[in-house]
């Protein structure tokens, strides 16, 4: 599995790429998982994320996963599980601290970086892991915030056009409408 | 040295400055800053710290409680630091995210404040396996830029991390710590950068025994303009002897002390003079270094030494009295 982690930072950039796809088919999906309900697929999305990741990156399902912004590394491999560098114990040669046989998580990580598209996201600080979320699949709850966003973006332009023609919609609601629309109902340009 | 500020007083800091730190008015003031190690003691008496205390207080702006440095068991930073401001002294509040988690780190700091504590220094801290206890439960819930930027907010938005309020927020200079001299070389700026983002207004490093590979540091660091926004204070300390060198250099995480200078600890007949010499030598090359604001003396066990070290290396001789 050592081995299989070292491969995937190596191929850092290729992996962004493949997750980045990931991520779009999983927020294209949006719509049916909503129809079967998210409470009903996170645990087999939950259960396939497992066994991909677990042989890709040594992944430990902390429910957050940041590979994007650690070079592909996954730092919860860290013996300190540290989520934003290299303590200040690093052997030398770049080996861990704490697993003197096992390279530096984060010394990997800055490499992988160096390699990806988005590396620069690596000076992001980001926050504590929230140790509840432990076990869940970050991919649903990534695509899912995204769906959202989408949704979100398209209603400002709904309200745009709404506020814009403010006297059309007092006199004829049907022409700039506000309300939620049935799923089916979307799509005719699709 | 004295503190003029009472543990119980809850005063806005003065203009330009986040805290009351005496170290902080050093560092803002453009003056040379010393900060120095304090030994904690295997006790419950509170003398035993203010004896550690004194020789450092001849020569340091700030003294550094550490908090189960090696991860061995001591009195608690925050006991000592309490100790420490009851009697005039500056204490920089250690605080690792190896024994305690965001609960009790986010208290500590809340009581810190209150006991007229103003600067802290956030630490991942060293793996529990090194220390005299392997089989404690390692922690680790923060890591040192989330602890930082956690402090920061409990600072400057007067909110926990669960956004809940804080009616007097406290007011702390905060510091971090950087390891230039060990891997990955090529991205410590960039740790140190984003220690910087994470709120860190000073850094204390660990050991410099090897001053070709701090000034590549220290350049990339000036090339990224880092060293206008944080106050780098250099790790020193004397070497006890060739033996005590390699022993650190194998046993203590992070600590790299160049062949050449366990060579000349060998070939010395007093090698205690010579670690103390050496220590004095690197404190004038390190002060020559640009974008560098003042020494951080680490002296274990030799604390006595300090204010003899500081006084020999001439760097508080030019410097004016804080008004």
């Amino acid at each position: 599995m050592y081995r299989i982690r070292l491969f995937a930072i190596r191929h850092s950039r290729a992996f962004e790429w493949i997750y980045q796809r990931v991520e779009q088919v999983m927020v294209a999906l949006d719509p049916v998982f909503g129809k079967i309900g998210y409470d009903r697929i996170e645990r087999p999305v939950a259960f396939t994320e497992r066994c991909i990741k677990t042989v890709l990156f040594d992944c430990k399902m902390c429910g957050q996963c940041v590979l994007s912004s650690t070079g592909m590394s996954c730092p919860m491999n860290c013996p300190k599980q540290l989520r934003n560098g290299p303590c200040g114990g690093v052997r030398p040669g770049g080996y861990c601290e704490v697993k003197p046989e096992m390279k530096c998580v984060w010394a990997l990580a800055w490499d992988g970086a160096s390699r990806m598209k988005n590396g620069a996201q690596i000076e992001t600080v980001l926050p504590p892991v929230e140790r509840n979320l432990e076990g869940s699949s970050s991919w649903l709850r990534v695509s899912r915030e995204k769906a959202a966003r989408l949704r979100e973006a398209k209603e400002k332009g709904r309200a745009a056009v709404a506020e814009a023609f403010a006297d059309a919609r007092a006199k004829e609601p049907a022409s700039a409408p506000l309300a939620e629309e049935p799923a089916r109902a979307c799509g005719g340009n699709k | 040295m004295m503190e003029h500020m009472l543990p119980s007083s809850y005063a806005p800091p003065p203009e330009g400055h986040v805290s009351h730190s005496r170290l902080e008015k050093v560092l803002r003031s453009g003056r040379f800053a010393i900060t120095a190690e304090l030994n904690p003691p295997d006790s419950a008496d509170p003398s035993d710290v203010y004896d550690a205390a004194r020789p450092l207080a001849e020569v340091a702006d700030a003294i550094n409680a550490t908090d189960a440095s090696g991860a061995n068991c001591h009195m608690s930073s925050i006991g000592i630091s309490a100790l420490l401001t009851r009697a005039g002294y500056s204490p920089v509040y250690q605080i690792s995210c190896r024994d305690r988690n965001r609960i009790a780190i986010q208290g500590d700091v809340l009581g810190a404040a209150a006991m007229g504590v103003s600067n802290v220094l956030c630490l991942t801290g060293d793996g529990v396996g090194v220390g005299d206890q392997p089989g404690a439960k390692p922690v680790f819930d923060f890591d040192s830029l989330s602890l930082l930027r956690t402090i920061k907010t409990m600072r400057d938005s007067g909110t926990f991390l669960s956004g809940r309020k804080i009616t007097n927020p406290p007011r702390l200079f905060l510091g971090a710590a950087e390891n230039p001299c060990i891997p990955p070389y090529e991205w410590r700026p960039e740790r140190l950068a984003k220690k910087v983002a994470a709120g860190a207004e000073f850094i204390q490093t660990n050991y410099i025994f090897d001053i070709p590979l701090f000034e590549n540091f220290m350049s990339r660091v000036r090339e990224m303009g880092l060293d206008k926004k944080v106050f780098i204070l250099a790790g020193v300390g004397p070497l006890a002897s060739a033996r005590a060198a390699r022993w650190m250099r194998s046993n203590v995480p992070g600590i790299h002390v160049p062949d050449a200078l366990i060579d000349r600890m060998e070939k010395s007949s007093s090698p205690g003079e010579e670690g103390k010499r050496i220590c004095v030598e690197l404190i004038q090359q390190i002060r020559e270094i640009n974008g560098v604001s003042g020494i951080h003396v680490m002296a274990y066990r030799k604390e006595h030494q300090v204010s003899e070290i500081i006084n020999e290396s001439g760097v508080l001789s030019s410097r004016s009295e804080l008004a």
